[in-house]
């Protein structure tokens, strides 16, 4: 039997076998020098697991008496996170190395804390959803505060790691009211004992904290309060990893509570999760306007994009589930192409994040300025973008879940938010002169990874690269 | 007897509790946390689980609030002024906190929990296993995966205090094991003549 199991679980041993040879490997030679080489070490295990549970994985199998569940749904969560995870471990190679924060151990935590995701997508116990979202954060508060010289990066660490603390507590909390009304912590058991139009009290208040755990994870409000101060605060490479990987795992983990625990009383949690929805759109659309720090901006681009996400799981459909799948994919190869311009954003070799540097700059480099007005277009959601498909998903779902209050609000919250994106486009095309420009070094992987993000915003129109059967597949799995 | 040891113990636990909270001293405060564990560890012995009462004995008086009281006693907090700060947010947190006991008075007032938990909650382990077994059967066994995983946890914790924290100095003379055991007299000595009245 634990043969068994154990095969089931292999993708995650061998991650956890790599981080740990890796580690060894590192501290026993020659430090960190080799970690440029960890790095892609990394991304050629991490792009290698994802081809391997995307080719083979096929139907749903159950491991450890139902505390690990391997399905279509977690498999598909397994190989966005896996590839984006890549993607900015590649891309951070050259920012860290040029400031002295390429340590071995952080393409160890990186891997480390994508063990801990992939725990959480597959997650079919409340101890085993904890376990997995504590080795996620834990590594992921290190990495926070990498810069350890810089106030603001062990400020962005420390901040992370105590409410990040105490949202843990807040989940805990809800585990263990759930575990009492319940009388077990297996998903498989709660959803027997939430019959529809009969859930208990107790077991409601246990959701209620339950959720609002998971929501400071995907960063919606009024639980966002952290997410600008830490991507500020943390080397911009870090800020990266945060804005893509942790979230589609985080949603994954939020699908897979409310529809594998809690499936039969989708009108309870429902209304719950659009309220959090549509407080996050609006949010994120208006207090990114007075942002002039292009990570801050992010930050809330980021909670506004995670309350469209979440509009799709306030449909409690299968259609609903699929939209945010497509929504979260299409979001973070969007986000791994903007990083890879902020990334870029030099002045004399030294980062800068500022938004009006950015003026005139497709005099400077018509190029680079093109693809980002792409990636803008498509993260405001203008369409022909595959930005726009993304939201249309989520506003399809909403409307044939009958939430179309919802539906509406979120269409507005849109056009708010398209300002702060097409300021930057204005910054770019028709700012001021300045006599200061940034530098026009040559990009590099970095300049690759943009071109090639803006590329499959608009070529992705098409078909979407086959993501919409497998989202649907995916989709499928988890709601029955 | 037992029922005087009980309400003797929960006493203790809650009387911790609360001088915990209020002492002035932080210091204090810590030596009446660990009255409040060792009254809990009492109430575990009483329903016969003496492995946990042992494991909290050891692991929370012995490490964790030893812990605490050097890093108490190291620290140079300024307790007054975070309790100063405290006071300002003070009406605005006990307002929730009243909130949320209501609401947990109307939870708590409708309560209905389900049949299977009742029957888990009744159903006795076997009694020529014993406790400390029992448990062990339980983790390494149906709770073998969460067990792994809390190494992990505890794993990424000690290389993040290491990253962290650790400094590599170039001026701190480390000790070379292998170049000690080299060395020999030739090495190490050399003689000189000294000519008395002389000096070097």
């Amino acid at each position: 039997m634990i043969s068994a199991d154990l095969n089931i679980i292999l993708p995650e041993i061998l991650l956890s076998a790599f981080a740990l040879l890796g580690l060894m490997g590192a501290v026993y030679t020659t430090k960190d020098k080799t970690g440029g080489l960890l790095v892609w070490l990394t991304a050629i295990v991490f792009v290698a697991l994802a081809a391997w549970i995307g080719l083979t994985g096929e139907g749903t199998r159950v491991a450890f008496n139902g505390m690990f569940i391997e399905d279509g749904f977690a498999r598909f969560a397994k190989v966005t996170i896996l590839l984006s995870a890549a993607a900015v471990l590649v891309m951070s190679e050259g920012y860290m190395k040029a400031r002295g924060l390429l340590r071995f151990e952080y393409p160890m935590l990186v891997a480390l804390s994508a063990v801990g995701m992939m725990m959480m997508v597959s997650a079919g116990d409340l101890m085993a959803l904890y376990m997995g979202l504590e080795l996620q954060s834990l590594a992921l508060y290190v990495v926070a505060s990498l810069r350890r010289d810089s106030v603001k990066s062990t400020e962005a660490g420390l901040k992370y790691f105590v409410l990040g603390a105490l949202s843990s507590g807040v989940l805990l909390y809800g585990a263990s009211l759930v575990y009492g009304y319940a009388g077990t912590t297996l998903f498989s058991g709660i959803i027997t004992t939430a019959q529809s139009g009969n859930v208990s009290l107790g077991l409601l208040f246990g959701l209620v904290f339950l959720i609002s755990g998971m929501a400071f994870k995907v960063s919606a409000v009024p639980f966002h309060m952290w997410t600008p101060d830490v991507y500020e605060g943390s080397p911009t490479p870090v800020t990266a990893f945060f804005a893509t990987a942790p979230k589609v795992a985080a949603m994954g983990l939020f699908a897979r509570v409310l529809h594998d625990a809690f499936g039969n009383a989708i009108s309870d949690w429902s209304q719950i999760v659009a309220l959090l929805s549509v407080l996050s759109m609006f949010l994120g659309a208006i207090a990114a306007i007075g942002q002039t720090n292009i990570k801050r901006l992010m930050a809330f681009s980021s909670i506004a994009h995670m309350g469209y996400a979440l509009m799709g799981l306030a449909a409690g459909t299968v259609l609903g589930v699929q939209a945010m799948l497509v929504y979260m994919a299409i979001y973070v190869t969007m986000n791994v192409g903007t990083f890879a311009f902020i990334l870029m954003m030099q002045k004399d070799g030294a980062p800068v994040t500022d938004i009006s540097s950015l003026n005139m700059y497709s005099k400077t480099n018509p190029g680079r300025a093109l693809a980002m007005l792409v990636l803008l277009f498509s993260l405001a959601g203008v369409p022909p973008m595959l930005g726009f498909f993304g939201k249309l998903y989520v506003l399809r779902a909403a409307y044939e879940a009958d939430l179309v209050w919802l539906a509406i609000a979120g269409v507005i919250a849109s056009v708010i938010g398209a300002y702060y994106y097409l300021r930057i486009v204005f910054y770019m095309y028709f700012g001021e002169e300045q006599s200061e420009q940034l530098d026009n070094s040559r990009g590099g992987i970095l300049g690759g990874f943009l071109i090639a993000s803006a590329l499959i915003m608009v070529l992705g129109i098409a078909n979407m690269f086959g993501l919409e059967g497998a989202a649907a597949a995916a989709a499928g799995a988890l709601v029955n | 007897m037992s029922v005087f040891s009980f309400y003797l113990f929960a006493t203790c636990v809650i009387a911790g509790g609360l001088f915990t909270v209020i002492s002035r001293n932080p210091v204090h405060s810590v030596l009446w946390l660990i009255l409040s564990f060792l009254s809990a560890a009492g109430l575990f012995v009483l329903l016969g689980a003496e492995f946990v009462a042992m494991l909290l004995i050891i692991v929370y008086v012995g490490a964790v609030a030893v812990l605490f009281l050097f890093v108490v006693m190291m620290l140079d907090v300024d307790f007054a002024e975070l309790k100063a700060e405290m006071a300002r947010y003070m009406p605005l947190a006990l307002l929730i906190g009243l909130v949320i006991l209501m609401q947990f008075v109307m939870a708590f007032g409708a309560w209905e929990s389900n049949v299977a938990a009742e029957g888990l909650r009744t159903q006795v382990t076997d009694p020529t296993v014993h406790n400390t077994a029992a448990l062990g059967l339980i983790l390494y066994d149906d709770y073998f995966l969460l067990f792994q995983l809390a190494g992990l946890i505890l794993l990424v914790a000690m290389i993040g205090a290491i990253v962290l924290t650790l400094r590599h100095r170039v001026d701190v003379k480390r000790q070379d094991v292998v170049a000690q055991m080299m060395r020999d007299p030739a090495k190490a000595m050399e003689l000189k003549d000294v000519k008395p009245g002389q000096g070097l």
